[in-house]
């Protein structure tokens, strides 16, 4: 057993980190996403030259294949420096590419960087149930088009391809019937409007009407697919928030040593102490299940890829809140400050609380394992 | 990263399986997960048992009667022996005073207890709490006077658990009261047959004699029963208290009472179905189910440190551990609802005979006295406050 990250594990992680305290430290990732564009095209070629693009691609793509432990320590770096361009996008539909089958040579195009992917798979009635869609397939399958209105798309105003659910038969909340479709982002019948979110990233909104459409997979069979490319997900979310908390707890420690009241550094005072034990021991706790639900999430097993990805995202969800709370808090007058750095990884927290899954939703869906009832 | 067990501890886990299924006695193994109470002939002849097999004490050197395992190892056996409810083998001579005994004993000392220690021959307790001296430990006041070839104890200890059954007990006195607090303080070996010693049962909130006060009146103990230097003894207490860090977080018990928990929340019906499919119910029990593999993990992630820093890291899993044990506790009481009311204590002590089948280990009168029991566990071993001061001042430098 060994919790270590791999020595080129490591010397990805140290370069990825050596270029945003570098290049994207607070006062540029702040000019960039309050650009119109939103994205700099600059950190976009330096993720593609680290070789980021290509990591979780298989290899007979031009990838490096590499899998979710691997990506672990690229997400930690990417929460810790609050990287905001569109990385997790791409690479959540390169998984769903990967998974579905069939488009080897646009993979090989997302792992030279060529191309950005954007997955558009929640609509305005469906919260955190990915198979409630109301979008829909039409038209043969060598010439299908989709219909339908997709909310929340992160990266969909920067992506050159989208990735989009809609359904081929059944009804609104079946898993049955469910197709995953590529859509050309400059094709005919598409309206995006991209905006900004509350952690700084851009998101879209996106109609599709009869709009071209290539089908992954068989008709209707994509839920299984789905569920294992947002599973794969949401792991790499919870390596990102361990990495957002564990830099948010550093800068908060540093605060307490620093900031003096009462003639007193405020770390010296007791209820302080306890909270930021109490902070210490949520962040371990999260920290464990992130690792836990980066080694299962490629697993083949489906109910224990559920089961910890599940517990992960509730127990990685939970703390986050605790820290991201705690921390502005312990911050003061200056954590609600726009301008603290401290209120970003908060901000960024709390997005990630809301994709792919909040802890209620996790919550329910360990309960609902078959396992769980076995005594 | 890897998180998996390789080969060959999976190997070692079939074989502790198969030593358990063979040897552990069918009704210690009901009692213990029925939640009674065990005697001290229970915990003997299971300690016996395992000392016949050589693995007693799985944490010593070799050359003392260890078993060479590794840290992995010893996780592995801890979490089996409790999976299958098996009696625990009592620390405080096995994993509290024996590391103490080799670490700085004498030649004599090691000779003469560590055999005794490794085959249950004496019953040890521990004399570090006083009244007056809980968590702040070296507040203690019972004094040694050098008197010839003897020190003369007087004073008070307390929170002695098991101490009635005792034949020796580790106390650390005060042999210079001019000194620093922690630097007056001696650590003895004293026969609880000796005159002058009087032990008194505390009973607690579940009416179990389970702790006791002892007193020393003018107790004569030879000074060969000094272990170390006289002075030295709060040096030893703290490295007694950094070994054996990853046990306290009692993951395999756990996981024994989470199983118990849900077998019980399917028998009890609610509306007509069983309880664990209520959803407020099954919320509360996946929210500890997951906090326990976290803290499973953590558990690993500690053991595959170990060898370089074995560090302030036991608090966390001394707080997380117990109140992950005090959780599972509340909700069995929850769960058996008003069933749990009734008090046999008769029943506790096993002395309406213990049933023979699977039922009855469900038995849901033992379950508000083992809750009452567990409020303990956060407030022993240093209370899960002292905890997160250690936390704070030794891993956040605050």
């Amino acid at each position: 057993m060994d919790f270590e990250p791999k020595e080129e594990q490591r010397q990805l992680a140290d370069a990825l980190r050596r270029w945003i305290e570098r290049d994207y430290g607070f006062a540029a990732r702040r000019d960039i996403i309050h650009s119109p564009a939103g994205e700099s095209p600059e950190a976009w070629r330096m993720l593609v030259e680290l070789g980021l693009t290509a990591l979780p691609v298989p290899e007979a793509q031009g990838g490096f294949g590499g899998g979710a432990a691997d990506m672990f320590f690229v997400m930690q770096e990417l929460g810790r420096g609050l990287v905001a361009e569109p990385y997790f996008a791409t690479v959540l539909g390169a998984r769903v590419l990967q998974l579905a089958g069939g488009q080897e040579e646009l993979l090989e195009r997302v792992a030279a960087g060529e191309v950005k992917l954007a997955c558009a798979l929640g609509e305005a009635q469906s919260r955190h149930d990915l198979a409630d869609i109301a979008a829909k397939v039409s038209g043969p399958v060598d010439a299908a088009a989709v219909s339908g209105v997709k909310t929340v798309v992160e990266g969909g105003g920067q992506a050159d391809m989208l990735i989009v659910s809609a359904r081929s038969h059944g009804g609104q909340r079946d898993r049955d019937g469910i197709s995953l479709l590529l859509v050309d982002a400059g094709t005919s019948g598409l309206v995006i409007r991209d905006g900004r979110a509350i952690d700084g990233r851009r998101c879209a909104g996106v109609t599709f009407d009869h709009a071209p459409a290539t089908l992954l997979g068989d008709p209707g069979t994509a839920w299984p697919v789905l569920e294992a490319a947002t599973d794969w997900g949401a792991a790499l979310l919870c390596a990102e928030a361990v990495g957002a908390m564990d830099a948010l707890f550093g800068a908060t420690l540093d605060y307490l040593k620093t900031r003096r009241q009462f003639g007193v550094p405020i770390g010296s005072f007791q209820a302080l102490q306890h909270r930021m034990a109490d902070m210490f021991i949520h962040l371990e706790q999260a920290r464990s299940m992130a690792m836990l639900a980066a080694a299962k999430a490629d697993s083949g097993d489906a109910e224990e890829r559920r089961r910890v990805v599940s517990a992960a995202r509730v127990r990685v969800g939970e703390a986050a809140r605790f820290v991201g709370q705690q921390a502005v808090q312990l911050h003061g007058g200056m954590g609600i400050t726009d301008e603290l750095p401290a209120a970003h990884w908060f901000k960024r927290l709390t997005a990630i609380g809301l994709t792919l899954g909040d802890v209620d939703h996790h919550l329910r869906r360990f309960a609902g394992q078959p396992g769980f009832r076995v005594a | 990263m890897d998180l998996n067990y390789s080969p060959e501890d999976d190997a070692f886990r079939q074989q502790v399986r198969d030593f358990l299924a063979a040897n552990l006695p069918p009704d210690l193994r009901r009692k213990v997960r029925g939640h009674l109470r065990l005697g001290k002939d229970d915990y003997v002849r299971w300690h016996r048992i395992v000392a016949a097999q050589g693995w007693a004490a799985p944490g010593w050197p070799v050359e003392y009667g260890g078993t060479g395992w590794n840290a992995v190892q010893r996780h592995i056996w801890d979490e089996e022996c409790a999976l299958a409810g098996a009696p625990p083998i009592l620390p405080f001579g096995v994993n509290m005073v024996a590391p103490v005994i080799m670490a700085f004993g004498s030649a004599a000392q090691k000779a003469h207890f560590l055999p005794r220690i490794l085959h249950c021959d004496d019953w040890w307790c521990q004399g570090y709490s006083e009244p007056g001296a809980g968590s702040d430990l070296a507040s203690l006041a019972t004094t040694a006077v050098r008197d010839g070839g003897h020190y003369v104890v007087n004073g008070q200890k307390t929170w002695t658990t098991l101490a009635q059954h005792a034949d020796m007990i580790f106390c650390l006195v005060r042999t210079d009261p001019a000194a620093r607090k922690q630097d007056g303080i001696s650590f003895l070996l004293i026969d609880m047959k000796s005159p002058g010693i009087t032990v008194r049962p505390i009973v607690m909130l579940d009416e179990e004699h389970e702790v006791n006060e002892v007193f020393f009146d003018n107790v004569r103990v030879p000074v060969e029963n000094l272990v170390g230097k006289e002075n030295q003894g709060w040096t030893y207490a703290k490295f007694l208290l950094g070994h054996e860090r990853t046990g306290i977080a009692a993951v395999g018990r756990s996981k024994r009472e989470l199983r118990f928990l849900k077998a019980l929340a399917l028998r009890q019906q609610l509306g007509g179905r069983p309880l664990l499919d209520d959803p407020v119910f099954a919320a509360k029990i996946a929210q500890v189910e997951i906090e326990l593999m976290a803290l499973e993990v953590t558990v690993l992630r500690t053991i595959a440190q170990e060898d370089r820093a074995p560090g302030p890291q036991a608090s966390l899993l001394k707080i997380k551990g117990t109140e992950v044990q005090q959780a599972l506790a509340e909700l069995m009481v929850e769960a058996a609802g008003p069933a749990a009311l009734p008090f046999d204590s008769a029943l506790l002590e096993g002395r309406h005979g213990i049933a023979h089948d699977s039922a009855d280990e469900m038995q849901a009168a033992p379950l508000a006295a083992y809750y009452f029991n567990y409020r303990k566990t956060s407030i022993y071993g240093g209370s899960n406050e002292i905890q997160k001061n250690i936390i704070a001042r030794m891993i956040l430098g605050l």
